[in-house]
């Protein structure tokens, strides 16, 4: 066997060199470090500090005390959900499986020595270290939009502030005002989160301000779910919305946050609110470690390990997998599965092949829930869909209903997998 | 697991071969049937002025969405089967009487089901008598009854692994709470083994109606469907 020197180095840890082999129990525990408290992130920390019953060192690095989930963020613009009913902290995870929670960021990653450097001045060893760090905005991706006119005209694509701000201007929208969005390009987090979003918000309006218009600029052809949300806002919020697609420009989009104007194809509109989701990639922090190719970073399906470090796990949204849509449900299924190889891997303990799930609800009105889901499996190339399902069109009420209280059922069990 | 008798009938998949050969049998004798009724008319009434007893009358019930009168108390898991756009055709019928809890866990039918399958053919071939347009069922559906299938003694007495029943787990725990909460989602903690193994073996089968745990139960192998009922039968 051979040992890697580096590994001495700060860590007294004696870790073997081969890969999968199991690290050698010397002077101290095997660390796993992870990046990002969201639901990626936060399951794999917790699945790897349970499962492996203290045998790891787990260290969680997240910024945020208090995570507010994306998912149904939208229905707290519907005034479906409070703000606190989506906001979860860390304490479980801290008191309860023993994963040593550090509120900073990681702003740097050296993949040699193995090492994250924290904003604080830190600098955490780690035998195999987990990134789920989400998205981050694409510069220039919406010309006249940059992160810095964020409050002026939200994303409200990473929870919390954002949200809020965005649910207040538009209970701030004059008579009839306008709310405009512009849609972002695939891939992004979330497929029908954007409609969704247009369907809590019209929701909304239609109760506070009926004769309010909804425009939407949309640079792709089609999106997730679409026979259902046109089907749910024509009988629901008929003449609300308008949705431009790339045939009438819905691509060719500029704004101007202080005239608060969109400009779509030349043709210049002043709105009310203007929320604009840009083009996304993985979190800034894979882009800084060196393990991206194009604006996300390519994993292997059966383990999620990075394509460009064995040592490196990517989850989530940040992770180039295949199939996969970018979902709160499939980061907490990919971060299991990391949990489990990161486990063998450091442990020897048994590694079952991966299997992989995904089902997203969505809210279009009262009561009327959809859902769209697959189950995959890894192969060499990528995550494959083996088979999936989506809700029809024309379906009665009642299993509308039960749809929704479903999602309500999903949102409690996905929130304790996650922070426990 | 606790199998009582042993053996524990379900039903072919449609795309088995071995029923492609099979020659379609009658769905039963409706003569016999009435006096197979005879364990079925302490709680149901069928036939003119039939009323709700313990269970619902049995009137018109071919081809019917489950759980359809307003005016009975049904429980909430047949109701929610309604909610899933569950049909009485005679498929689901089979599956129901052959154990109600294959169809519908936690109905309110306190009937541990007719395993003979003349038994559930004659009495559905009777009560097939009082459907409210009989003549509006398709031949081929009522008269060619599916063929039986004993699962072999030896997946019964699988074992589930434990290890893997709880790695398969975290699937589900996405959706199902291991405290036992109700949010929305049923509860699948503490069960009997076998009750699980037949639900899960009826959404398999896609006898039970529901796109999610179609798909979830639809890749598992009967060894896996083991050792999770034996990891959730354990969590109480
Ligand atoms: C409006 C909306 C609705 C949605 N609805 C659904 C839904 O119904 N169902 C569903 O499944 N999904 C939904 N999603 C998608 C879901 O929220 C994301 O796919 C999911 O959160 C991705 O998980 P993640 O772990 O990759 O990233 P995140 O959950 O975003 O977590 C990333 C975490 O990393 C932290 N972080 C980032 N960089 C660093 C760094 N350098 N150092 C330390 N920490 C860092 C961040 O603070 C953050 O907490 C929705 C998303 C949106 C926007
Ligand atoms: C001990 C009482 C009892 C016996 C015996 C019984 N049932 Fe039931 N049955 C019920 C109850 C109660 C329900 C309502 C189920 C629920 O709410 O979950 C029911 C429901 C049904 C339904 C569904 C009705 C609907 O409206 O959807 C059918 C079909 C049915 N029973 C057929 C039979 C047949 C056939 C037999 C005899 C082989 C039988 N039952 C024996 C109590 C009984
Ligand atoms: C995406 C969410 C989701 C996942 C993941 C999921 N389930 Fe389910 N499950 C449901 C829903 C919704 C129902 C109710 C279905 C219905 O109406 O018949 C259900 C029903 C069930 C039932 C029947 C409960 C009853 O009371 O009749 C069992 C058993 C079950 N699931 C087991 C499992 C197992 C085992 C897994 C993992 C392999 C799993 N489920 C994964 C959502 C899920």
């Amino acid at each position: 066997m051979k040992f890697n020197r580096r590994s001495f180095i700060g860590t007294g840890i004696v870790a073997a060199a081969t890969l999968h082999a199991p690290i050698v129990l010397g002077a101290g525990k095997p660390r796993v470090v992870v990046i990002g408290g969201g639901a990626g992130g936060a399951t794999a920390a917790r699945y790897i500090a349970k499962d492996s019953d203290g045998a790891i060192d787990v260290t969680l690095v997240e910024p945020t005390r208090s995570y507010y989930t994306c998912f149904f963020s939208n229905l707290y613009i519907g005034g479906f959900r409070d703000l606190k009913s989506i906001v979860h902290s860390y304490g479980k995870l801290a008191s309860e499986y023993g994963i040593n929670v550090v509120h900073d960021w990681a702003v740097g990653i050296d993949r040699s020595a193995r090492t994250v450097t924290l904003a604080g001045g830190a600098v955490l060893p780690y035998d195999r270290l987990i990134l789920s760090p989400g998205i981050d905005f694409i510069d220039g991706a919406v010309p006249g939009w940059d992160v810095t006119q964020q409050n002026k005209m939200p994303h409200a694509y990473k929870a919390g502030s954002q949200t809020e701000l965005l649910k207040a201007q538009i209970e701030a929208m004059p008579e009839g005002g306008v709310f405009a969005m512009v849609a972002p390009p695939n891939p992004f987090r979330c497929p029908p989160g954007p409609y969704e979003r247009i369907s809590m918000v019209a929701h909304l309006l239609t109760q506070i301000n009926p004769t309010a218009k909804i425009l939407v600029a949309d640079p792709k052809e089609k999106f997730s779910k679409q026979a259902l949300f046109e089907e749910g806002w024509q009988k629901h919020y008929a003449g609300m919305i308008e949705r431009l697609g790339p045939d009438f420009g819905g691509g060719n989009v500029t704004v101007n946050p202080d005239a608060m104007t969109i400009t779509i194809d030349g043709t210049e509109e002043k709105v009310d609110v203007c929320n604009v989701i840009p083009a996304q990639k993985a979190g800034r922090i894979c882009e800084m470690a060196g393990i991206t190719e194009g604006n996300w970073a390519p994993v292997h399906a059966h383990t999620m390990q990075s394509r460009l470090d064995e040592n490196i796990y990517v989850l989530g949204d940040a992770s180039n997998q295949g199939d996969m849509p970018k979902s709160g449900f499939s980061a907490n299924s990919q971060a299991k599965v990391a949990a489990m190889a990161v486990r063998g891997a450091l442990t020897g303990s048994k590694v079952f092949p991966a299997k992989y799930s995904n089902t997203c609800w969505s809210l279009i009105a009262t009561d009327d829930g959809v859902k769209v889901g697959a189950a995959y499996e890894a192969t060499d190339e990528k995550i494959a869909s083996v088979s999936s399902f989506v809700s029809q069109t024309g379906e009665d009420a009642a299993m509308r209903q039960q749809t929704y209280e479903e999602s309500i059922g999903w949102y409690a069990g996905i929130t304790a997998d996650i922070f426990g | 697991m606790r199998y009582a008798g042993g053996v524990v009938v379900i039903w072919a998949a449609l795309s088995s071969a071995a029923q492609a050969d099979e020659k379609a049998l009658q769905i039963g004798d409706a003569a016999r049937g009435a006096e197979v009724f005879q364990v079925c008319a302490q709680c149901h009434q069928v036939g003119d002025g039939a009323s709700h007893g313990t269970g619902p009358h049995l009137n018109g019930i071919f081809d019917r969405k489950v759980a359809q009168f307003d005016d009975f108390d049904y429980s909430q898991g047949i109701l929610r089967a309604r909610r899933d756009g569950m049909v009485w055709d005679l498929e689901h019928l089979e599956a129901y009487l052959t154990n109600p809890k294959t169809l519908v866990s936690g109905t309110n039918m306190e009937f541990a089901g007719l395993s003979d399958p003349k038994d559930r053919g004659d009495v559905l071939a009777y009560l097939r008598g009082f459907s409210a347009n009989p003549q509006n069922i398709p031949e081929a559906a009522p008269t060619a009854l599916k063929q039986d299938v004993e699962l072999p003694p030896e997946v019964l007495a699988m074992v589930g692994d434990p290890e893997y029943g709880e790695y398969l787990s975290t699937e589900c725990t996405t959706c199902h709470q291991l405290d036992g909460d109700y949010d929305g989602i049923p509860v699948i903690t503490g069960w009997l083994e076998e009750d699980f193994v037949l639900a899960m073996h009826a959404y398999k089968q896609k006898i039970r109606p529901h796109p999610v745990m179609q798909m979830m139960a639809g890749r598992l192998a009967d060894d896996e469907i083991a050792a999770l009922a034996a990891y959730f039968g354990a969590l109480e």
